[in-house]
Formats: structure tokens, sequence, C-alpha cells
């Protein structure tokens, strides 16, 4: 069993509840099962691994028989996963992969849909599948495997490289401004944006359970290191000298701080509403004390994480925090999750009431149907 | 009054007039009063890709064309013997396909100084036709000049509509004139004006009033001396009904689902002429129809290739520029091997082309575009309502051969109409998507299910799909193990795969039927016909009739027709070899004369015209004739098979 941390998140209704579980008594499963005889075929180092094992180690808890879980893919180095996982899978056709889990999480109810991707997989050749698919809202997972860099191909800057990066398609510097994908996601207005990090196993395992208990589309970035072509992008973030000041953690209820903490263990950092722009800044909260160098003083100034708001405004300002150059800066944890309609329920729905109403056997149905109103008959 | 009744076998009407003028309707509801009287008939609608281009130009004219008989007709005809028209633009438009003597019917209410401009008419037609002298434009026309639009504004203003709203209705007018001329039954069209119209009482009585005003005026008027009588036509028995490709071919998809117990799961993105389709299926909820319209091609072609993992019968229906951007996931589901339906209404090309126009141009397209050895089998039906025999049997071999499949209809198709024998469900095909449920590799601790470990007589892969314990595997686009079905980059592994996949396609030809080759010259296989003539598709219709013509010129050739381009039928290689010519006409530049050349050898004669409309028989006739006289060693004048002069003799002949 995988320990999690607290997002402050509640479930709403479960993107699981027409899964079927195991036999009630069925011996718990394991990561192991979970686990193909394909041997894993990643560059040593590759922040792939760890995510692997994460949602190795993760898969049990969620209950669920292990047939009725399906990993799809589109191209690159993080679209080989479903190989490594014992359970149904297809690894298809560059950026392609929303569309295929698409007709699958609409056809069947009772499967459980992982979606496993790259940054140039989602955001760039199949950046119209990924927008359309959270628009929809149809119940799925994507894992979004963001390493800043083309990895398969051998070293092209990526959309979501930063502006000026030197790579091997770009010798005097790339002219394309990156996207942020929690950006474009709420944009979009996914109902469940959240993003982690390849090598904190607690945070990744919170976030994937908090995403496969959403239903709807999740949209997890994961934040994930290339050590052969883009080796070092987060360590900003992940160092140990430097995180605290660097990621931004995000908590539903919670007012946003974060920063290196200070002699009583408060925080240093915060963000608050930028009245001067419409968004949110980062602030040090010794600014915020006013003149009695009251803590609280600063704490109320400070935005409170509200996941569940309709609105993605605030969310969307908050992910704007995120540095587009080198990694500095970033919030991380579960940026908005709202409940909405899923396309794929109200699908099967039309289909359900339809079918409801249709008397007869599907072959007297049929009969009606091609018969239709204007017949004539020659005898 | 009473009038003269002259008796004709059959007539061909062309209803023509602006975008917005209802011709369509018009024609529908003509073909189906012929369909109900008990004609046999065929239709060609013919309309501008523009949904409204400027009223009055040649632009905006669209047209509808229905050849009706007393005897089994197979085209919806060369050249009209009447045409409809509505405007200038409409008669300019139309006047140059009518072979003399034939009747123009002109409504000459919009023969003003602008639209005869629009039209580009510098002067009006239709002035000075008591005494049309040689090279007036309208001199060796029967030509009617009728008030279409003042009658109908006259007879409908009880219903105080606006003036536009009442001659709106001129079009009812025009086709209760012509449901007189031709003594069709009329219940059938006020039935459906009362429900069409159910909602706006005013416009429904004005409609109906408008229809039976034109009735009563041709049964009165003095103009119109004769009325025509076709009787109907002699048909197997059986229930029948009018159908369009499109409707044809969306029941067709709806009866694979019910005779597979698959649900049907259509991913697809607009797109003329195939648009139909998806809404058709998307109102046949209650039969489990999911349809799904994606935000492109690619995303229509990739929803249901998931479907069809998830244990769906996956359709996704396009034209060919579709077909172009779904080629990369259409060799995920070659190298998957999981059923899917491709449907390609093809229409005029390449790039945007003609929308709303018929070809034939994508046949290579289907069969070769995609990259590496990425064999799709091809069906292709030949008649409107052979659309839905055509879905059931591409429905058959998808889930038979875990295969895409490509069926390849035509804008002809799909938007003309003929009668079609209703069939008895119990007479369709069951179809076995034969689900794996066990392993099959392997025994004990052992057993492991192979997702590539083939059927010995057809080399079709087990389709195990999610939700089914023990059987958990992967599959992709990257080349398998033979058998296991683990990424597999060995060398002789990838040879044997491609390979496999092509024998896997090859071996479909197994279960087709032989092929049925018309010469009625002599007992089957003992005609004297030297010449055969070969085609797929739409073309059917053209070329049966262009035979007819050849054979009632006493010459003899040979026919038959392809529904299967990949694989070809075992027996069309012996088939080719026997004759000492073969024509393929085609609406391409000879695309399936390029695949029997490099097939079977054979020097096929191509007969191709692209010009975005069906091959005319009369054409056709000249050319099989000439080759016909030809290959026997006969000097003749090929003007016996081509056009007559005089109306109505240019329709096709009944068969003897």
């Amino acid at each position: 069993m995988s320990t999690t941390t607290d997002l402050g998140v509640p479930a709403l209704r479960s993107g699981t509840e027409s899964v079927p579980t195991l036999d009630a008594g069925a011996p718990a499963q394991t990561g192991k099962e979970f686990t193909s005889d394909q041997e894993v075929r990643w560059c040593p180092g590759c922040g792939d691994y760890a995510v692997l094992k994460a949602v190795q180690s993760f898969l049990p808890d969620l209950g669920l028989r292990r047939e009725n879980i399906v990993f799809v893919s589109g191209i690159g180095c993080s679209s080989r996963f479903p190989y490594y996982l014992d359970t149904y899978g297809m690894h298809s056709i560059h950026g392609r992969a929303p569309s295929i889990a698409t007709g699958i999480a609409t056809a069947r109810e009772d499967l459980n849909v992982w979606v496993v991707t790259g940054d140039g997989d989602a955001l760039s050749i199949g950046g119209n599948h990924l927008i359309h698919a959270l628009r929809r809202n149809v119940n799925m997972t994507i894992l979004l495997f963001n390493n800043r860099i083309y990895g398969l191909t051998k070293g092209q800057y990526s959309p979501t490289s930063e502006a000026g990066k030197i790579t091997k398609s770009t010798p005097m510097g790339s002219l394309d401004h990156p996207f942020n994908p929690v950006s474009l996601a709420l944009g979009a207005e996914a109902s469940f944006v959240a993003r982690t990090i390849d090598s904190d196993r607690k945070h990744l395992t919170s976030v994937l359970a908090a995403a496969a208990a959403h239903r709807g589309t999740s949209l997890v970035e994961i934040y994930q290191n290339c050590p052969i072509f883009n080796d070092g992008a987060f360590d900003a973030i992940k160092d140990r000298d430097t995180k605290d000041n660097a990621l931004i953690p995000l908590v539903h209820g919670q007012p946003v701080t974060y920063g290196v903490p200070d002699a009583d263990n408060n925080p240093t950092k915060g963000v608050i509403r930028d009245p001067s722009t419409g968004g949110v800044k980062a602030v040090d909260l010794a600014d915020l004390h006013g003149e009695d160098g009251d803590h609280q003083t600063a704490l109320d100034q400070l935005i409170v994480h509200d996941a569940h708001n309709p609105d993605p405004s605030t969310a969307f300002a908050i992910s704007r925090l995120t540095d587009s150059g080198y990694l500095n800066t970033s919030p991380i944890g579960i940026f908005r999750q709202v409940q909405r309609p899923t396309y794929d329920d109200q699908a099967r729905a039309q289909i359900r009431s339809s079918q409801d109403a249709a008397p007869g056997t599907p072959t007297d149905r049929l009969t009606t149907l091609i018969n239709g109103t204007d017949t004539w008959t020659v005898v | 009054m009473s009038k003269q009744v002259k008796q004709l076998d059959r007539v061909i009407i062309r209803f023509a007039g602006d975008s917005g003028d209802g011709m369509q309707l018009t024609g529908d509801r003509f073909t189906s009063e012929s369909a109900v009287f008990g004609n046999d008939l065929m239709t060609l609608p013919n309309f501008p890709a523009e949904i409204r281009a400027p009223a009055g130009t040649m632009a905006g004219v669209s047209s509808f064309q229905v050849h009706f008989a007393d005897h089994d007709i197979l085209t919806a005809g060369d050249a009209p013997d009447v045409l409809v028209a509505m405007n200038p633009a409409a008669l300019r438009a139309n006047l140059g396909d009518l072979p003399k003597g034939a009747t123009v019917i002109v409504d000459t209410h919009d023969f003003t100084k602008r639209n005869l401009d629009k039209a580009g008419y510098t002067a009006n037609p239709l002035d000075s036709l008591g005494d049309a002298a040689p090279g007036h434009p309208m001199a060796d026309f029967n030509v009617h000049t009728v008030d279409l639009t003042g009658m109908t504004v006259e007879a409908v203003k009880e219903y105080g509509l606006s003036r536009k709203d009442a001659a709106r209705a001129k079009n009812m007018f025009a086709l209760g004139l012509l449901s007189w001329m031709y003594g069709r039954p009329t219940e059938g069209t006020e039935a459906f004006l009362a429900k069409r119209f159910a909602k706006v009482p005013d416009i429904r009585d004005a409609n109906i009033t408008a229809f039976k005003t034109g009735w009563n005026y041709g049964e009165t008027t003095e103009a119109f001396a004769v009325q025509y009588e076709i009787k109907p036509a002699e048909m197997t028995a059986g229930t029948y009904r009018n159908i369009t490709g499109n409707l044809a071919l969306s029941y067709g998809l709806v009866a694979a689902g019910v005779q597979s117990g698959l649900p049907v799961f259509l991913g697809s993105y607009p797109i003329t002429p195939a648009s139909d389709i998806l809404h058709e299926l998307s109102k046949h909820k209650s039969f489990g129809v999911t349809t799904l319209q994606a935000e492109d091609e690619i995303a229509g072609v990739g929803a249901a290739i998931g479907a069809s993992f998830a244990g769906s019968l996956g359709v996704t229906t396009t034209s060919g520029p579709g077909i172009a951007l779904k080629s990369e996931a259409i060799g995920l589901a070659v190298m998957t091997e999981l059923p899917l339906l491709v449907i390609d209404v093809q229409r005029g090309g390449p790039s945007t082309g003609l929308p709303t126009k018929t070809e034939q141009a994508d046949l290579l397209q289907a069969m070769f575009g995609r990259n590496g050895e990425a064999p799709v089998p091809i069906v292709a039906p030949q008649s409107p309502g052979d659309c839905f025999t055509a879905a059931l049997e591409a429905a058959r071999i998808a889930i038979t051969y875990r295969t895409p499949v490509m069926l390849l209809s035509d804008g002809y198709l799909a938007n003309g109409s003929e009668p079609w024998k209703i069939p008895e469900i119990a007479d369709l095909p069951v179809i076995d998507p034969d689900f794996a449920t066990t392993t099959n590799h392997g025994e004990g601790d052992d057993a492991e299910f192979w997702p590539y470990l083939r059927d010995e007589d057809t080399l079709a892969r087990p389709w195990a799909i999610p939700g089914t314990p023990g059987l958990e595997h992967r599959i992709g686009g990257l080349e398998k193990g033979q058998g296991h079905g683990n990424i597999s980059y060995d060398p002789a592994n990838h040879d044997l795969m491609v390979r496999t996949r092509a024998a896997k396609i090859a071996r479909i030809a197994d279960s087709l039927p032989p092929l049925e080759v018309d010469d009625p010259s002599g007992p089957p296989g003992q005609g004297k016909a030297k010449v055969l003539v070969l085609g797929w598709g739409s073309t059917y219709g053209p070329i049966g009739a262009a035979c007819r013509r050849v054979r009632r010129a006493g010459y003899h050739v040979a026919q038959t027709h392809l529904r299967h381009l990949n694989p070809f039928p075992h027996d069309l290689g012996e088939i080719l070899a026997r004759y000492d010519k073969v024509m393929v006409p085609e609406m391409n530049l000879g695309q399936l004369a390029l695949l029997l050349r490099g097939t079977y050898l054979v020097d096929a004669v191509g007969f191709n015209q692209v010009n975005g409309m069906p091959i005319k028989a009369a054409d056709l006739a000249e050319a099989l004739g000439t080759l016909v006289a030809e290959t026997e060693g006969i000097d003749l004048d090929p003007a016996v098979f081509s056009h007559p002069t005089t109306a109505p003799a240019d329709h096709e002949e009944a068969p003897r």
C-alpha cells in the first residue's frame, strides 16, 4: 500500500465507480501483478522509471479488476509505458492516444482508462486531441510526462522547451514560446488539472489517486527528467537547497504558501492577488506582516486555494507563476477539480434511454427501420 | 375537356432552379410518386457546393434528374426529355444537355433584364418564340412558357403570406403540373407536405394548394394538350421502397450491428458527401449505435479504433480528403489487426476538388495510401440500394479477418436513388465476432494468451477485448512477433509478418463467390463475345446501359462487375484471359486498369471520364461498340451507338 499526501480535495462522484472491483475476500493485488514480462528499455536514470514504479505500486490501491484497466499511449519515450504494465494496452500513433482512449471510454463504462503521453505527443502533434478530450470531459486520466525536450528523436526542442534553447534543430536557439501545460488545460476548461514531479513518489501517488478518483478527464502533468538530452531541467525544484523557494505546493482550502521556513518553522513566501494585473503574485510574507510582525496577518492576505471553484480564472492565474524559461518557480498539486457531466456518461445515457423507449427485438426494429413509410409491393 | 393520352416507355425529367428554389425536394417528391406508382427509376441530384450561391447566377443552379420507365433501367439517363427551368440561369445552364425536340417548361416570372444579365443572356431567349428562326437558342425545343410564380402567388393569396413566402411555393406548383403530365399519384406528396409543415399551417396550406393548382392547371389549360402514361415496370416480387445510397449505407451499418451483436461506434467528422451517414446513424441510438462527431478526421478514426479495441464495430465515414488524413491511423488498424470500417464516399479531387460531384479516383489511395506494406480489403457498392449489402459485406470481412476494410461509395451513389427491394432480415448474413475468451498457448501455470497466434484458415488473430480476465495484452503500431505479439525488430520476423498480413488479406478471396459474367449470346461460359467490359462501383448502371445499346445494335459484349477490389475474386484472371479485349470504364484516369495490368498482365483498354458526372451510356456505348467492331473485324459506323438526334429516343434501351 502506498503512502499518500492529503491534498485537501474531497472525492466527488468516483471515476472508477462503474468499473468492476476485486471480489470480496480476494487477496490484495501487488505491484508485481501489474508488471509485465517485458524488459524496460528506457535510458539509465530516466525519470520514467520512477513514474512506472509509482504507477505499478499505486494501481493495486484502486482495487479494480486488472482486466478492466486499459493504458493507451502515443509515440515517444514515455509512450512505451503500456508494454510494461500487465493490463490491456495500446501503444498507438503519434498524438492520437486521447482520441483512441475517447473511443474506448465511451464504448465501455466498465473500463478504467489511462493515457500516457509526453510534451511532444500531447502538446505538439496531438495538441488538438488533447484540448478536445479536456473539453468533452471523457472519463479518463491523462499522464503527461513533461521533460521539455524530444527524447526519442534525439534531442530537438519541444513545445515546452524554454525559448532560446540550443538543440540539434536549433543551433542558434529555439524561437518558439513554450506552452504551459497546466495553463493550456485550464484554458480548455479541463475539470481536473494537476502537476507533480517524477522524483516525489509521495506527491505523485497522491495526485494519481485523486486523478483516478475524478470522474471526467484528469490531466496530470508530471515533470520528468531526461538525463540524456535535457538533464537538470528540474534541478531547481528538486535540489534540497533550492526547492523550498522553487515549489509552490497547492492544498485545497489552505493559504498558498511556500519558501524556506523561518525560525518558527513558518513559510516565508505566499501568493496574493495582484490588483494591478488581475492575476496573482508571489510575495515575501515579511512584507505582509504589518507593524506588529504577526504571521497570521500575513496569512490572512493570501489566496486560499480553492480547487473546486467553478471559475478557472484564479487557478489559471496561479498556473502563470510557472517559469516559462528555466524552471526556478512552479506551483504543484491539484490546480482544479470540478465536477461536470462527462461526455461518455451522457452518450451512454442517450443510448440507454433510446433503447428503453424502443419496443420489440432488434430484428423486428430493423425490419421496421429499413421498410420506412413509403413502400409498395410487387406480386 | 378530355386530353390525348400518349404511351411512353420511359422519360427523363430534369428540374432546375436556383439553390433556394427547392429543386431537390421537388425531385425527391416526383421520385417518390413514381416509385409508389411502380416505375423503375434512377435519380441524379446535382447541386453546387455553395449552400446559397448568389441568387439567379449560373453558380447557384441546382438540379435533380429523374429517369423513370416501364422496364428495368440502369441509369439516371444521359439527356433529359423534359427540362423544368425556374429562372434564366437554370435554363442557360441546362439547355446544352437537351437533345433536339426536348420539352422545356420555363417559369417566365424571373426573365427580367436583371436576371437575364445575371445568367449571362444578352437577349431574352424567350422572345419571338413563335417564329423562332434557325439559330434561335430555343429553336430545337418544344417550349412552354408559364408564369409559374405569378400563378402560385395568385393561388395562395388567401393564406395571407408575404409575397416572398407565397412565391416559394412555386416548386410545388411545378410539381403539380408535372405530376398531372405523367399521371403520378398525389396522395403521398399531400401527406408529406401536411407533415413537413405541420407547425406552420399557412405555409402547409399554401404548398398543398400550389401543388393542387399546378395539377389542375395542367388538366384545364390548352397549353398542355397531351398527358403521358408510363406503365409500372415489371419487377421481381417483393416489397420495395425508394432509397438513396447514403441511407442504404447507414441502414447497412445498423444491420451489421444487429447481425454481429456488436454495438456500432461511428467516429466521424462532417464532410460532403458523407455527412448524411453521420446524421442518419445519430438517429439510431436505440440500436446501440454511438456516434461521435470528432474534432477532426484523425480523431474520428482514432475513436473508432479505440471502440473496436474495446469490442465495438468501429466505423469511420468520410470522403477522399478525410481518407488522406486518416491514413496513418488506418495503418495502425492494419498493424493491430482490429476490425474497422472505413467508408469513403468519393468526390472529385485532388485536394478539396469538387465536393458535390462524383468521381472514382480514390481507388489507388484506398489500395496503397499508407506507409509500408499495408494491405486493406476494398469493397464497392454498384447502386444506391446495393450500399446496404456492401456495408454488411464490409463488416463481415472486417470482423472475420480482424482488419480495416475500405468501402468505396461515391457522390452519385450517395445522393442518387432507386427502388430497392427490401430484404428479409432472416436472409441477411450472421456475423460471429468470435471473441477470444481463454488462453491459447501453453498449459497449466504456463498458459498464456498470445494475441498474434492466428487461425489456420483465415490467418486472423484472436480478438480479446478488455474485461476478459487472463487475456491482458498490449498491441500497438510497432512490429510484433508472430504468435506472442511482443515487440520484435527481428528481420526475419518482420519479413514473415509483412507476408502474413498480405496473405491474410489474400485469403479473403477464399470466401468470395465466383464472378457473374453477363453475356446473353450463349449459355454461361459459352457466349460469343470477344470483348469483356469490366467495371466497379457506381459505373455499373452506365456500363449495363451501354452493353444493352451495343447488343441491341446486333453485337456481342460480355459484362462483369467487381464488388471486391482487394483481393480480387479467384476467377477474375481466368475470366479476363477468355476475352480478346477488356474494356475498363472508370471515373478516373485508369486506376482499376492499372491494378489489372499489374496483376494479370492484361492489356486493359480504359474508358475514362473525370468531369464530376456519371458516365453517359451513349458515350460509353460508342467507345465499346467501336472496340467490339475492331476486335471482331467489322466495319461499322460508330454513330449507331451514339446520341440519336431526336427525343425521346435518347433513352437507354430496354434489355433484350
